[in-house]
């Protein structure tokens, strides 16, 4: 059951959301060089990371697909592409907002950290249209693990190749060229805590109301359909959301 | 009282050119969390109004509207 914890976990995530506001407007400090606009990043930042984190698990749940052919994986994949893309949708506005602030333009098309971020958004901006291009649930859901799985390889690939470039302009929040004080630093950690249960709980709630959509179609099904034979299922990127392991077939 | 002594405390937001764009900034996040928690509430009530047809299909008695106090008795008495 999805739904299991769904309400701790939605009060947790709520209390981190206040907590990290309140530090980010009434504790952490402003910052020297920026000022004000400084506060953009303990969103921004949180939600970047959050998403590429969302991408790898999305792979990570793809390879359990393949392994076991068990759907439920193939939903849990899905589910946590959909949400990181939306992640990054946000990741992306909040910091042109940001770079609007700081340099004056929305968008700097020679910062490779800007652009490799765009390059893996586009990237899996096209995995939707891919599972909504193959009609038959069974192979949807193998092509589209195989698609996570490399796309979801080509995320640490691509941020090690942006963090060895030197020239460089946007800031680094985290690593040897951070330069964060405490309280700054817990803020930002809060934060990324904050965005982190947010995106669990919003991938809770999407499981679960796929769940019980799947539930509520196969009591219809058992209810109108008498002769068990179901209706065909319509053209969708959703997968299936059957318990039940498919057959083993090669790709 | 209390609360206009914290608010009295807490230091004034510098709402300067730079306040347009952190507001916006946070504003996006706020909006993405409004529409996520609108599109389920569409789907909650499509699931609602796809479980009374399927009710009714079963010809079970549709259940009553349930008292604020019973319902509240069942989610106190429900496992998290």
């Amino acid at each position: 059951m999805y739904g299991k914890g769904l309400r701790s976990l939605s009060i947790v995530t709520v209390a981190a959301m206040a907590l990290a506001l309140s530090l980010v407007f009434f504790y952490a400090p402003l910052e020297a060089e920026q000022g004000f606009l400084q506060k953009i990043f303990y969103v921004h930042v949180p939600l970047a990371i959050v998403a590429l984190c969302g991408f790898v698990v999305g792979a990570l749940f793809a390879i359990a697909h393949l392994r076991t052919r068990d759907s439920r994986w193939d939903m849990r994949s899905y589910v946590v592409i959909h949400m990181s893309l939306i992640f990054a949708v946000a990741a992306l506005i909040t910091g042109s907002i940001w770079a609007k602030g700081s340099w004056g333009h929305w968008w700097v098309w020679n910062e490779p950290t800007l652009v490799s971020f765009l390059i893996v958004f586009l990237l899996y901006a096209t995995y939707q249209p891919l599972r909504f291009a193959i009609e038959d649930p069974e192979r949807q859901s193998r092509y589209a693990s195989v698609f996570a799985i490399t796309a979801g390889a080509f995320v640490p690939m691509n941020f090690i190749a942006v963090r060895l470039s030197t020239a460089y302009l946007h800031p680094r929040v985290l690593g040897g060229t951070s330069n964060l004080p405490g309280s700054m630093r817990l803020t930002f950690m809060v934060s990324l805590v904050a965005i982190a249960l947010l995106f669990t709980t919003m991938c809770k709630y999407e499981l679960t109301a796929k769940h019980t959509r799947a539930q509520v179609r196969a009591l219809r099904r058992r209810l109108i359909g008498e002769d068990g034979t179901p209706a065909p299922r319509a053209r969708t990127a959703v997968p299936s959301m059957s318990a039940r392991p498919a057959a083993r077939t090669g790709l | 009282m209390s609360a206009v002594f914290v608010l009295a405390e807490v230091p004034a937001l510098p709402l300067n050119e730079a306040g347009k764009y952190v507001a916006g900034a946070y504003i996006v996040l706020v909006v993405i969390i409004l529409i996520y928690v609108s599109i389920m509430a569409i789907r909650l009530s499509r699931i609602e109004r796809e479980l009374a047809e399927l009710l009714e299909l079963s010809g079970a008695p549709k259940p009553e509207e349930p008292e604020p106090a019973a319902l509240a008795a069942h989610q106190e008495s429900a496992p998290a």
